[in-house]
């Protein structure tokens, strides 16, 4: 008789900290103390908190450690595990409250969100499908095969108001409509996979954390438009999404929820995984298909669109991770619990990836309409060290930055456009008063200008001047004209280029330049970079009021551009100072600053 | 025609309803600029210059790939559509070596032709990296120079859908992409066959033959050397086109005129060569079908095509016809029969060819095109150093008097005259060896089924009782498709006629470039074809074995087609190359 779960999380995140020599090292603890016939350790998807890992929680007393290592596995045993004495030194703090302990739902980062594409992500193990059975899952397939046709799925998920999770937020059951109605002797269901924003980490989890969700939902899809074939398009990058729906592929068709006649049906699916390289453009949906059919991942003009003519020229189905995650949970509950949730014209969650100058790092799940607010302060737990917010990148290197002011608009698809930002996959990067807000545009578009295809030229070349003209501010070389250009070629290259790439590759720098004008003319005006981070833009002094010539600042300079005798103030030579700003990490007594 | 009916900037017209708004627009005379854009094999909306705006849509369409439909609303020209088009050549500008002055395609180039029609007169983005990439000349032939090339991938196109050859295509990504061999191979070290399509797709100077116009004025100005010329065939219907004449024209009086004045000491007609081709390739057919040779026989006129032989079907080798080129066989007679006959050490003859192809620039090269241990054709220049060595000449080519190509090799038949269209090698065999096997005058001379735009066509003649089977293919991609099916057993012919560039020569690397404005709705080939056609048909001399001058060199040198004296002058061999090296 099992009495006690421990559920560790085995994602990429937690993994990189080292959760699995902190399993490994369980089960030798446990079974040194004869409790492995009572205690079972069960490997999960991720948690959400990933700045914590590795993470464990040990249930029925639902006692989330964080930051567990191997060295504390040994007294978890035997206080916890033998004795039933909570480690409290090693829960996650918000969690303890004097003397009591805390359920991991009534903290901050866990109170608001509600997990829908989650829910089984740091619950079930994901490298077993009866735990994905037990669940409820596969019942949603098994209503959709013996209960329903296919336009009454298509029906479901239209009036669910479902929304594309991948960035544009294109009604999901229209999607499917277009591929039901179009005639092909053959189509196709694909996921994308190929989750390419920085800091985005979502669709990794699901398929980490919940892989035979994806299976279903696509299965489900495959009924509805006619398709007897999927391709899981999913970045080399992910080698635990690979293995685990590897798996799940595996374990669904030895059970008959894939393959031929599903589930004793006449319906019959089957699902292939395609590797990508990694190239940020094979999100795009036209390149992804063209990278699957074994072509350089370029994208490909619309009309046709792929519900017409896609992969392979065949009536195509695209969704992403996320949104396929919330296919099977609509069937079994019901468009109107999913309406519940969010807004009118964002129903349903979107989880977000918290990244960049705050607290609570990770992955959460928030409703639609949620304001920029409740998710960076209560949830994120703000900015680390008392910085001041500044702003907030949503979309990834696609979207737009969202000043302070802005705080309190509500995340979802409209409200985000009309700022001049976009939902994108769900990446949301916060900056603090430290964050110079031309040097993020600049760092944005490096990013696109690596990542163009090349195809199209507004956004190969247009891209790179764009770039260039940035650099050229942060160098403290931009002039007032400047800006002019930058606004006509930003706009250019949104209204010309030939797929989304380049269409959001300006919103960063339009963003910026809407509401951080300011900060771009004080770069060219007054050759002053506000945040103190462009280098060529910054001088380090010593105060010798402050300084009493320890020469410590002097011992530490890699360069050599600081000299002084003992106990006596020292100089910086600026001509020799590469602004690495070490000096001034290194001084004692507040002598060194940047201006 | 079915038709729709949409509103093009603000004024209503019926167009086709398979149409693109670039095709529809061009229907009812109205241009939009393309760059990227190339009919049937690169409709791939990169270049962004084709912007419309149409009504209700989210951004604006390239006009090349978007369909029109009913009740279309498409503006073309307004100042947002001007201020983009601008735009977009501004930052290709920006990216291009801007040599204009010194660049051999000043004057006939797509890329400056635009600047000036959008009025883009500066570019206000950085330009210092527009001299990134080395210049790619490791063919000799074939030279390609990145700095000026816009990524419009048409070469790409013509490569990979025309040819099915498919040895360049974009590397790296961004901005870093550029057009080169897979895994950055020198070009001389994959299976290209100098055909050189991709020269004459390329909207800009980023693409052209190496020039060996030099090499020609140095052995004019070279007392010791007899320089004899020979034109190939399409030459006549190429030539005009450079000089303002309509496509098509047919000027073959104005090359020997302009020949001479340039101080040719020899001027002749390869078409005299292309009658003694007929006769060496028509005796190699009735043998094989006599005698139960190798079949089907597969013609050789075309180097492209012995290359892409060599590269990818060696065990066809044995099908091919042992003959030399036309060109070859010009300039082999030329070191031979000519040198004694008029009494000139072959090594002191500097023969020159003239000729619509960039691959007959390797053939020159190749050993086994050989006679006697001398290159039987010192330097052949395309169609383009022609026109240059003619304008560097001051020659003013359209005043030239008419003149005739020198009687000693200038003579030629009709049939010689068709060589330069697809099917022309074909249909000029058929008209001799249907006599020869009938023993019967061939009435009529013309065999139409071979003619024409298609790729790949095929048709059975009744000659003397022998159903012969024949195909004729050009286009390396339709000739692939036709040696598989051959290969298959699918077809069974007895005879094939295969030019590696589509439409034949009139269509050949060699060519006077037109710009894709023009290709894109006129077919071009098709029309210098006719000019061809109509020339034969006009003759009375049509068929190559009438050709009196063929007849005095056989019944002086050769004594009889096939003889074993023609076969070490006239014929060559071809060997299996390796794809890679």
């Amino acid at each position: 008789m099992i009495r006690s779960h421990i559920l560790v999380c085995g994602g990429t995140g937690c993994t990189s900290s080292g959760s699995h020599e902190v399993i490994a090292e369980l089960n030798k603890e446990i079974e040194a103390v004869g409790l492995d016939k009572e205690v079972k350790v069960v490997m999960t998807g991720c948690f959400g908190l990933c700045a914590l890992g590795p993470i464990m929680i040990v249930y029925p007393e639902g006692a989330f450690y964080s930051k567990v290592k191997p060295e504390d596995v040994k007294e978890i045993v035997e206080e916890h595990l033998l004795k039933g004495r909570i480690v409290k030194r090693l829960l996650y703090q918000e969690t303890v409250e004097g003397d009591d302990v805390k359920s991991l739902a009534e903290t901050n980062f866990y109170a608001k969100q509600i997990r829908v594409a989650l829910r089984n992500c740091g619950v079930i193990n994901p490298e077993n499908i009866d735990e994905y059975i037990g669940t409820d899952g596969y019942m949603a397939l098994e209503k959709v095969l013996t209960t329903m046709q296919p336009q009454e799925v298509i029906d479901v998920i239209k009036a669910s108001g479902l929304r594309g999770r991948g960035g544009a937020g294109f009604p999901t059951g229209m999607k499917w409509q277009f591929a039901a109605n179009a005639v092909g002797d053959q189509k196709y269901v694909c996921c994308n996979a190929d989750e390419g924003d920085p800091g985005a980490f979502m669709d990794r989890s699901v398929l980490e954390g919940d892989p035979h969700a994806v299976i279903e939902a696509m299965t489900i899809a495959a009924y509805a438009i006619g398709a007897s074939k999927g391709f899981v398009y999913v970045r080399a990058e992910y080698p635990i999404a690979v293995s685990r729906l590897k798996i799940a592929i595996e374990q669904a068709k030895e059970y008959g929820l894939l393959g031929e006649h599903i589930m004793g049906t006449d319906f019959s699916f089957d699902l292939e995984i395609r590797l990508g390289a990694g190239a940020f453009v094979c999100g795009e949906e036209t390149a992804l298909m063209t990278s699957i059919e074994g072509h350089r991942g370029e994208p490909r003009p619309r009309p046709p669109f792929p519900a017409n003519k896609g992969l392979f020229a065949k009536p195509t189905i695209l969704n992403n991770v996320e949104t396929y995650a919330n296919v099977a949970q609509i069937i079994l509950k019901g468009p109107e619990w999913f309406r519940s949730m969010g807004t009118e014209k964002s129903p349903g969650t979107k989880v977000f990836a918290l990244g960049g100058k705050i607290t609570n790092t990770g992955l959460v799940e928030i409703p639609m309409g949620t304001t920029l607010r409740e998710i960076v302060e209560e949830i994120g737990g703000g900015c680390p060290n008392g910085k001041k917010f500044k702003a907030a990148q949503t979309g990834g290197p696609s979207g737009g930055c969202i000043p302070a002011s802005l705080i309190d608009t509500p995340i979802d698809y409209e409200s985000l456009i009309q700022i001049g930002s976009m939902m994108g996959s769900g990446g949301l990067i916060v900056m603090d008063e430290d964050n110079c807000m031309v040097d993020i545009a600049k760092f944005f578009l490096e990013f696109t200008v690596d990542e163009s295809c090349g195809k199209c030229a507004p956004c190969r070349i247009g891209t790179r001047r764009i770039y260039e003209i940035l650099d050229k501010i942060t160098r403290g070389e931009g002039e007032m004209e400047d800006l002019d250009t930058l606004e006509e070629l930003c706009n250019h290259v949104k209204a010309n280029s030939l797929c989304g790439l380049g269409q959001t590759a300006p919103n960063p720098v339009l963003s910026t330049l809407r509401y951080f004008r300011d900060e771009y003319v004080a770069h060219i005006v007054d050759k002053r970079c506000p945040a103190g981070v462009c280098k060529k833009l910054l001088s380090y002094e010593i105060d010798p009021e402050k300084c009493i010539g320890c020469t410590l600042c002097a011992k530490n300079c890699p360069v050599g551009a600081i000299t002084g005798e003992l106990k006596k103030p020292h100089s910086i030579d600026k001509s020799v100072c590469i602004k690495c700003g070490v000096c001034e990490t290194k001084c004692k007594f507040g002598a060194i600053s940047k201006k | 025609m079915e038709t729709v009916r949409i509103k093009i900037n603000g004024r209503e017209y019926d167009v086709p309803k398979d149409a693109t708004i670039l095709e529809a627009c061009r229907s009812v005379g109205i241009n939009i600029p393309t760059l990227c854009y190339m009919k049937e094999i690169n409709a791939i909306g990169s270049c962004r210059i084709c912007v419309v705006e149409v009504k209700g849509a989210k951004s604006f369409v390239t006009a090349c790939v978007y369909p029109v439909n009913e009740g279309m609303e498409v503006v073309t020209n307004s100042p947002a559509i001007q201020k983009a088009r601008k735009m977009t050549l501004e930052l290709i500008l920006s990216n291009h070596k801007r040599e204009c002055l010194t660049c051999v395609r000043s004057g006939n180039c797509e890329l400056q032709k635009l600047a000036v029609d959008l009025g883009v007169d500066k570019v206000r983005f950085d330009s210092s990296t527009g001299d990134r990439y080395p210049i790619e000349d490791s063919t000799g032939i074939i030279i390609r120079d990145n700095n000026k090339c816009i990524l419009c991938r048409r070469c790409v196109a013509v490569c990979r859908s025309h040819q099915d050859v498919a040895v360049i295509g974009p590397n790296e990504r961004g901005f870093d992409t550029h057009i080169a061999c897979a895994f950055e191979k020198d070009l001389a070290d994959v299976p290209c066959v100098s055909c050189g399509q991709c020269i004459v797709a390329c909207p800009t100077g980023a693409l052209h033959e190496k020039d060996e116009t030099d090499l020609v004025w140095e052995a004019l100005n070279d007392p010791t050397k007899h320089v004899v010329v020979g034109v190939a065939p399409s030459i006549r219907v190429h030539m005009g086109e450079f000089f303002g004449l309509p496509i098509g024209t047919n000027v073959e009086k104005k090359l020997p005129a302009a020949l001479r004045r340039l101080g040719f000491d020899g001027v002749f007609d390869v078409d005299t060569a292309a009658d003694l081709t007929i006769m060496e390739e028509g005796t190699e057919l009735l043998e094989r079908l006599k005698n139960g040779g190798k079949l089907p026989l597969i013609t050789s006129c075309s180097p492209g095509w012995i290359k892409f032989a060599e590269y990818y079907y060696p065990e066809l080798i044995p099908n091919i016809s042992s003959c030399k080129s036309p060109q070859a066989m010009f300039g082999s007679v030329m070191k031979t029969y000519y040198a004694e006959k008029y009494g000139y050490d072959p090594a002191d003859i500097f023969v020159v060819g003239i000729m619509p192809c960039t691959a007959k620039k390797f053939e020159v090269r190749r050993d086994d095109q050989k006679v006697n241990g001398l290159p039987a054709v010192d330097v052949s220049l395309t169609s383009r150093e022609f026109a240059r060595l003619i304008e560097r000449a001051g020659l003013c080519f359209n005043d030239l008097p008419d003149e005739e190509f020198d009687p000693a090799f200038g003579v030629a038949s009709g049939a010689g005259h068709i060589f330069g269209a697809t099917g022309g090698v074909m249909e000029a065999a058929l008209r001799t060896v249907a006599e020869i096997v009938t023993g019967k005058p061939c009435e009529p001379v013309e065999f139409h089924e071979v003619r024409g735009r298609e790729g790949i066509k095929e048709a059975t003649y009744d000659l003397g009782g022998t159903q012969v089977n024949v195909a004729v293919a050009s286009g390396l991609a339709n000739a692939r498709k036709l040696l598989d099916q051959v290969k298959s057993g699918e077809k069974q012919y007895h005879f094939i006629e295969i030019m590696a560039c589509p439409g034949g020569c009139v269509g050949g690397g060699g060519q006077p470039i037109q710009p894709a404005s023009v290709t894109n709705f006129t077919d071009v080939r098709a029309i210098r074809a006719a000019g061809l056609y109509k020339e034969d048909s006009e003759m009375q001399l049509r068929k190559s074995h009438e050709n009196p001058v063929i007849k005095e060199l056989y019944d002086q040198y050769f004594e009889k087609p096939g003889s074993h004296r023609a076969h070490d002058i006239l014929h060559t061999t071809y060997q299996a190359r390796e794809k890679y090296r």
